[in-house]
Order: structure tokens, then C-alpha cells, then sequence
């Protein structure tokens, strides 16, 4: 069962239908079990209990997610391989000891992939959704994934099982969800 | 929250009103009145019966012309939009894009421009999931355009059933047409729905089709109550 974060403002907001039901949609249709939650109901539940979890993004003037930052601490000792999209990433960099920073991009753009990983494979170029006004800035503890120092597009931590991407997947990237849900 | 929806009468725009007014407050739906009929952004079949539609609906309708030229349009947009916020107050706006990332690009900047909200309550949705939605949420939506290989004059006009969602997925299948028609292979008109108060009927209507090409014209429509 992977859980699916619900990042938007508020539970069951209109953006949920764009930044969480196609992620929920592509996980479904590839076999997957999903269960999504708002981010506020966390403490209600133990996120280690799923195999997976997903912590998606929001609109592209939702920032509330980040003035909440410590509903999000259970991340740093969670076992379990967690994905963080756009505000997921900026979320887990921030709980890790990164700046959130402003950093705009809308729309299709090329992203350049530096190291290997199970989520991304080899190094190469792709094209990725971007969304969003805000970006993180690397924590000591991650390794660059994709993109450059000044603008990361990737990151994962030295150890745990911990990613973030900034762009959106959902959209023309499908195969880095289910490479997330095969980890 | 107070939004307005970008508003072309077909499907996609009307189930995304449809969404958006059960979670907030549709404030008004904006109308892109397009000269030409290949613009990019804007739906242009029948598009001058969207004051009726908006009236069936019972929301305000705030229509806008534009020439419909490449990117030109774009500013028209963002006009429209702004007089919007400041006519209805509005501090969102909504769209029916499914996959195109060009509309939703265009769209995302403007609101970011305006400093608005911007949501795609339909983005990436599964499309033949959404026609069969579509019919089990009470929408009556008939084709009104088609502008693609293989369809042919008999698609003008029909009402989308079950069996016509059948045949939808196996063109798909067969010749990869986008069943929702998110290539802008088909556009539709929506008659009646559960946000409307009022259905809309057709008394008059005339086709022209040529080589994998058509539009119905529907020249006279009246409101018929429920």
C-alpha cells in the first residue's frame, strides 16, 4: 500500500484533482494500492506502515504546506522510501536542514540527470512538467540527482531511501512513479 | 474562494465548472469570443451559445473578443481574466485542460501574472474514465465538431452514449484519435447536466463536413425548464 500525501491547502481542495488523483490514477492502473491523506491528518496515522510514501504538490500559489514544516519531522526517521514532488521536495530538504528559495519555472524543460539512481537511471537528459515559485536548496545529507546546485531538480539522501524531484511526473514522466512503487 | 471559469460550452469546461462549484464559489464563467476557427486556446463551434448555456446555469457570463492570433490571443486572455477579478471579484480561475501542457502553461502564467489562482480540476484525468463519468454524473453532451481521420459526417450531432464512448476507445486503439478529443480532434456542446437549472434544446441546426472535417451549426436553441 503506498500513501499518497495530500499537500494543498486544505483537505479535499479543488487541486487535489491535479496534483493528486493522477499520481493515485497512474499508481492504480500499474497495480498499485493507494491510500491518500491531507498532510494535516498525519498525526492520526502512522505513515511507516505503508511500503511507500508519496508526498505530492500543490497549486503554484499554495504555499501553506511550508509554514506547517513541522507536521512533517517524522520524516527524518522513517524507514520507509519516500518520494517528495515539487512541495514534497522542497518539504523533506526543508526538514533536513535546507532553505526553501524562490525559484520559478512553468512548463516543459529539459532536466539534466548527474548521477544514477534506482528512480532515474542512468545520467542523460529528459524533459520534465515544471510548477513552481519556490525551490530547496541541497541539505548536507543528499546527493544531487538531477540538475545543478542553484536549481535542484533531484536529490536523495546518502542513506535512507529518500527522494525529491521538483517537476511533476505525472505529467510525461509516468515511468518515475512506478520505478518509486518497484524500489 | 471566488473563481472564474474559462468557459467554451464543450465538455471539458463545463464539468470543470461543475467540479469547481463543489468546492467553491463560481463567480463567473469568462468567454473567449475567437475569430478564427484553428485558434490554438479557444473552442469556436457554436461558442456565441454559451450566453445561453451560462444562462441555463444561472451564472454570470463575461464574454471577451479576440482575433484569435497566435499568442496575440494570449493577451486577450489575460484581459478577460483581469476585467473578471475586478468586475466579479474573482481570486482563481479555472480550466477544463486535460493534457494539453500549451493551454495549461499559457494559463498558469497568466494567473501567475495577475497574481490569481489557477486550477485544472481535470489534469491528466483518465479519458474514457471521464466520458463514462460524464453520462453517469446526468450530462447530456452531444459532438458538434469533428476534425480528424476517421470521422465522418453521421458523428455531427450525436449524442455521446455509451456505445458511442465504445466506439471512441476503439478509434483510439485503432488510429490513436484522443477519445476526449484532447488533439482537437472532436468538440462538443453540453444541453443539459446536474449544475444546470434549465436544459437547452435544439430547434434548428445545419452541417457542413468535408475530407475528415465537419461542424454542426446550431443556428436557433431555447431553454426548456426541468
Amino acid at each position: 500500500m503506498i500513501l499518497l500525501v495530500d499537500l494543498c491547502i486544505e483537505k479535499d481542495s479543488l487541486s487535489k484533482y491535479e496534483f493528486v488523483h493522477p499520481i493515485a490514477d497512474t499508481l492504480e492502473r500499474s497495480g498499485f494500492s493507494v491510500e491518500i491523506w491531507h498532510y494535516s491528518e498525519l498525526a492520526r496515522l502512522m505513515p511507516e506502515k505503508f511500503d511507500k510514501i508519496i508526498l505530492c504538490g500543490t497549486a503554484l500559489k499554495d504555499n501553506y504546506y511550508a509554514e506547517h514544516i513541522n507536521s512533517f519531522f517524522w520524516i527524518k526517521c522513517c524507514s520507509t522510501p519516500v518520494l517528495g514532488i515539487c512541495a514534497g521536495m522542497q518539504v523533506i530538504g526543508s526538514v533536513f536542514g535546507g532553505r526553501i528559495v524562490s525559484q520559478q519555472a512553468i512548463g516543459l524543460e529539459a532536466i539534466e540527470i548527474i548521477r544514477a539512481s534506482a528512480l532515474l537511471g542512468e545520467p542523460r537528459t529528459i524533459e520534465g512538467y515544471h510548477l513552481h515559485n519556490f525551490g530547496v536548496t541541497l541539505p548536507d545529507d543528499f546527493l544531487l540527482l538531477a540538475g545543478c546546485d542553484e536549481h535542484a531538480e533531484a536529490f536523495k539522501h546518502k542513506i535512507l531511501p529518500i527522494y525529491g524531484i521538483i517537476f511533476h511526473p505525472e505529467v510525461r514522466n509516468s515511468w518515475i512513479l512506478e520505478h518509486f512503487a518497484n524500489l | 474562494m471566488k473563481l472564474g471559469v474559462l468557459f467554451s460550452g464543450g465538455k471539458d469546461s463545463v464539468f470543470a465548472t461543475y467540479r469547481a462549484m463543489q468546492k467553491n464559489q463560481v463567480a463567473c464563467l469568462i468567454t473567449l469570443i475567437s475569430q478564427n476557427p484553428d485558434s490554438y486556446m479557444f473552442h469556436t463551434p457554436n461558442i456565441q451559445r454559451t450566453s445561453l448555456q451560462a444562462e441555463a446555469i444561472g451564472l454570470p457570463l463575461l464574454s471577451w473578443p479576440t482575433l484569435g492570433e497566435k499568442e496575440k490571443e494570449l493577451e486577450d486572455l489575460a484581459a478577460a481574466i483581469a476585467d473578471a477579478r475586478d468586475e466579479y471579484g474573482i481570486q482563481g480561475v479555472v480550466s477544463g485542460a486535460i493534457e494539453s501542457v500549451y493551454q495549461a502553461v499559457r494559463t498558469q502564467r497568466i494567473c501567475k501574472a495577475l497574481d490569481l489562482w489557477c486550477f485544472n480540476p481535470l489534469w491528466q484525468i483518465n479519458q474514457v474514465d471521464y466520458l463514462r463519468l460524464l453520462l453517469s454524473e446526468g450530462f447530456q453532451v452531444i459532438i458538434t465538431g469533428v476534425f480528424a481521420y476517421p470521422f465522418d459526417a453521421s458523428w455531427l450531432g450525436q449524442e455521446l452514449t455509451l456505445e458511442c464512448i465504445c466506439r471512441l476507445e476503439e478509434l483510439w486503439k485503432r488510429y490513436k484519435v484522443s477519445p476526449s478529443g484532447e488533439g482537437g480532434e472532436l468538440e462538443t456542446m453540453v444541453l443539459d447536466g446536474p449544475i444546470f437549472q434549465k436544459r437547452l434544446e435544439i430547434l434548428r441546426s445545419s452541417r457542413s463536413y468535408c475530407n475528415f472535417s465537419g461542424r454542426l451549426f446550431i443556428e436557433e436553441m431555447r431553454l426548456v425548464d426541468k
